[in-house]
Order: structure tokens, then sequence, then C-alpha cells
């Protein structure tokens, strides 16, 4: 079952057109990996598949839930605000520079949207969010507060937060890269584990070795188009496309 | 140690003088933080429309309050509805007083809360949209809470600055403490009266400045 499928998505930005006629779909319980060089769009394309930014034209559909729809005339219409606060709990996103609210604990930062968004009781919310705090590995870290915690920690609790909605599908954009290196390691570990337990995730990375162990689809992107598209054993292993082959020959020279 | 104690009944019966005018400034000094400090986000939510001829509106209130003395908005707003419409001043001035106070100190409020708005990186709205949070609940207890600390040093030059500026009512108030001040000095000959009051500004700004740093303090528990 695909629980996004995404139709020849079109955005610009005035007359920098950065989406040009993306395709793909995302089957429940997959990882898929997009990679690209940087300015390719792929945090623009994760932006428009989380309405953090309006797509000009195409197709979005998450599941039965119609987000973006063809209105037959080049344009396309997005779905009135009922379903759209519907779709919103269809997934979750996990930003490159965490977003944490910095005046709220660790433990706030979870329950804020479930007890406010999803109506859960506080102490379910809590009892939730202690057991994600354990899978993150930071039990011990429910009263601190961002700014106390070391990058690597903050991640896994945007992780977290992102999770105590109970998300179908979780989008991250380049979640390691304003990490330190050594730090990298504590977050893919906790998307394999996600992995493991078939989460249904889509990410954006610049970790070509991670991509090709963790994922299921890997969508390689450039110029705002998907130059190719597949199983990471043939697009990283094996890529057909040129660019793609230069692209992963710098990647691995660096 | 009989003089010490002779300075302290000098002191408190020029207090004591001067009680009303001191009841007039305290009054003046809380009714306009009262209410200029939530009609400055009013204002500050204008300036920031973004329908562009609100803002601009909102701008020019704002650069005229900034612009002009407050004593001449207080003037302004006690005759202004005579010279307007005949309507005869009010008998007690305290309260036109007191809405020129908050007309102005909300413009200058509004500027430190949009500053402080502005500085909250977007990646705090995107975060609570994508949790589907609503916008209201987004700006108070996502936003609000980082502005308000963000914004405290300003305020409290501002709370300062309004001590001192409660002096000013005495163009139309005579029961103001700056005034009866004067007033004992010139009858009395001596300056003592003007020290005292002197002496309460500061005492009073002490205690401003204390309390907004137990503030801050208190909101010091995150960076
Ligand atoms: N808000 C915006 N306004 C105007 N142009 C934008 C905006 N956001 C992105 N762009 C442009 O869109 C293009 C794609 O940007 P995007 O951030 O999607 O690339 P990316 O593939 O995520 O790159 P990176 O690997 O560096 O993160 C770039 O040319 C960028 O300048
Ligand atoms: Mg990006």
């Amino acid at each position: 079952m695909n629980l996004l499928e995404v139709r020849h998505l079109q955005k610009a930005f005035g007359d920098n057109a950065v989406l040009r006629d993306i395709s793909f779909e995302v089957h429940q319980g997959s990882v898929v990996a997009i990679i690209g060089p940087s300015g390719s769009g792929k945090s623009t394309l994760l932006r428009c598949m989380t309405m953090l930014e309006t797509a000009d034209s195409g197709e979005i559909d998450y599941g039965k839930l119609r987000m973006l729809r063809p209105l037959g005339n080049g344009r396309s219409a997005y779905a009135d605000k009922a379903t759209l606060k519907e779709i919103k709990k269809q997934f979750g996103l996990v930003f490159q520079n965490f977003n944490l609210f910095p005046h709220m604990s660790v433990l706030s930062n979870l329950i804020e949207a479930p007890v406010h968004v999803l109506g859960i009781k506080k102490d379910e919310a809590i009892a939730y969010a202690r057991e994600l705090l354990e899978k993150v590995g930071l039990s011990d870290k429910e009263a601190a507060y961002p700014c106390e915690l070391s990058g690597g920690q903050q991640q896994r609790v945007a992780i977290a937060r992102a999770l105590a909605m109970k998300p179908n599908i979780l989008f991250f954009d380049e979640p390691t890269s304003a990490l330190d290196p050594e730090l990298t390691g504590e977050i893919l570990k906790v998307i394999r584990a996600l992995a493991e337990e078939n989460m249904t995730m889509v990410i954006v990375t610049h970790e070509m070795k991670f991509a090709h162990d963790v994922s299921d689809h890997v969508i390689f992107m450039d110029g705002g188009v998907i130059i190719e598209q597949g199983d990471p054993r043939e697009v990283i292993d094996n890529p057909q496309n040129k660019r793609t082959q230069a692209f992963l020959s710098r990647i691995t020279e660096a | 140690m009989e003089q010490v104690l002779g300075v302290f009944t000098y002191i408190g019966s020029m207090l004591s003088q001067m009680s009303e005018g001191i009841v007039n400034s305290l009054l003046i000094f809380a009714m306009t933080l009262l209410f200029s400090l939530p009609l400055g986000l009013l204002v500050a939510f204008g300036r920031m429309s973004r329908f562009k001829t609100v803002s601009l509106l909102f701008k020019f209130y704002i650069s005229v309050m900034r612009g002009t003395p407050l004593m001449l908005q207080i003037i302004l707003i006690y005759f202004g509805p005579y010279y307007l419409f005949r309507i005869s001043p009010a008998q007690d001035a305290l309260i036109p007083i007191i809405i020129a106070f908050v007309l102005n100190y909300a413009a200058y409020f509004a500027e430190i809360y949009r500053g402080g708005i502005e500085s909250i990186v977007k990646g705090q709205y995107e975060a609570a949209n994508v949790l589907g949070l609503s916008k209201p609940h987004t700006f108070i207890r996502i936003i609000l809470p980082q502005v308000i600390k963000r914004i405290l040093p300003a305020v409290t030059n501002e709370v300062i600055t309004l001590v001192k500026d409660t002096s000013l009512a005495q163009i139309l108030l005579h029961e103001e403490m700056f005034n009866l001040a004067n007033v004992i000095a010139a009858r009395e000959c001596t300056i003592a009266p003007l020290l005292v009051a002197g002496l309460f500004y500061y005492l009073f700004n002490l205690l401003v400045a204390f309390v907004m740093g137990r503030i801050e303090k208190k909101l010091n528990y995150y960076q």
C-alpha cells in the first residue's frame, strides 16, 4: 500500500523552477532516501510534502487523503482546511537544526502537540513520551532543557517529539548535517532502529553508506528533476546516469 | 543621632505633605503599565500587518508618538476634545493624562515587541506548524515566552523612564508629586523637598530594577 504518492509536482520561486515534474511513491514500511547535490531541490520537495511550502501544480496523496489535486488546466488545488488538518497528523518532520522549543523541558517539548492537537490526556502523553525517550536513549534527560543537551541529544529529542504524534510517515531533512561527525552515529542508529520496526521514512541525506544500508529506495535529484530512482544496489552501486555517477564519485572522494 | 532622627522626621513630613501627589504618580505609573503593555502588542501586530495600509498607518502612529514630546501629547489629549467638538475639558485631568501616557508608551513597547518577535527564527514557527499547533497557540505558547525573555532588558529601560516621566503630569495636575515638592520648596524657601522628591524617584527605580532583575533571573533557566 502506498502511504504517499507524488505526481508531476512543480514548484518555482519567482522564475527559478526548483521542482520540475517530480513523481514518486512511498510504500508502507519502506525507507526512501533522497540524495543529490546542493540546490537540487531536496529540501523544497520535503517542504512541499509537509505544507511548509505551497506547490504550484501536481498531485500529492496521503493514502486516501488528497492533499493536492490537479484541476485539469495545468493548475492544482489544495484540499479544504479540515482535510489538510487531518493530513498533518499523517506525517512528522525532523529538521536539520532540530528546532526544539528552547523554553520548554524535553518532556514538555514531547507532550505539547499530543495534548493540544490530538487531545490526548496529559498523563497518557507523558507515559508515551517517556517510552519514546527510552527508545532514543534519553530517559535521564526528560527534565533537561534543550540548551543543556549536545546536538546529537537534541536531534534525538526532536525525533522523539515527531514520533510522539504517532505519524504514519516520518520525514528527515539532513538530520545529521548540523552535527559534529562523531555525533552522527547516534542519530543514524536511532533511524536504523526505526527502520527495523518498519517505520515509513523519507530521508534527505548526504550519508551515502547510510542511504545504501538502510533504504529500500533511493531517489537521486539534480536541478529539480529526479534523474534516477530505484533500489540502492542499483542507484548507488551501479548508477546508469552520468550525472548520478559524477555526483557519487564526487561525494565518495570528499 | 538626634540630627539623623531629625532628617528622617523632616523627610517624613515632606512625604506626607506630598502624599496626594505620590498617590497620583503611582496611579499614573501603574495604569500606564497595565494598559500600554497589552496595547503595545496590538500596535506591534498592526505594524507587522501584511496589509500595507495597516502597517503604514501604525508606522505613522509610532513615529508621531515617539517623535513629539509627551507633554504636548498630554495637553492635546486634554484640550483636543474642546477645540474639536467644544466638549468642555474633564474636571479631573488624571484620566486624560493616563490616556496620553498609555498611547505614548504603547508606541515604545510596540517597537520593542516587534524587535523581539522578529528575532525569533522561522524554524520555531515551522516546527509548531508541522506538529499541527494552531497559529494562536503557537504565538502564545511557543513564540511569546521567548519574546518576553529577550525584550526584558529593553522593557526595564522603558519602565524606569516611565517612573521619571510621571513628573510630566504636573502640566495639568496640581497634585503631582514633583509639583507639590516645588510648591513646598518655594513656600519654605528650601531645596530640600526637591531632594526628597529625587530620592523618591531614585528609590522607586531601584525597586523597579530589583523586580525586573528577579524576573530576568527567573527566565534564565534556558539560553
Ligand atoms: N524560500 C525560498 N525562496 C527563494 N528561493 C528558494 C527558497 N528556498 C529555496 N530556494 C531555492 O531553491 C533551490 C533549491 O533549494 P533547496 O533548499 O530545496 O535545495 P537542497 O537540495 O535542499 O540543497 P542542500 O543540499 O544545500 O540543502 C535553490 O536554488 C534555492 O536557492
Ligand atoms: Mg536542503
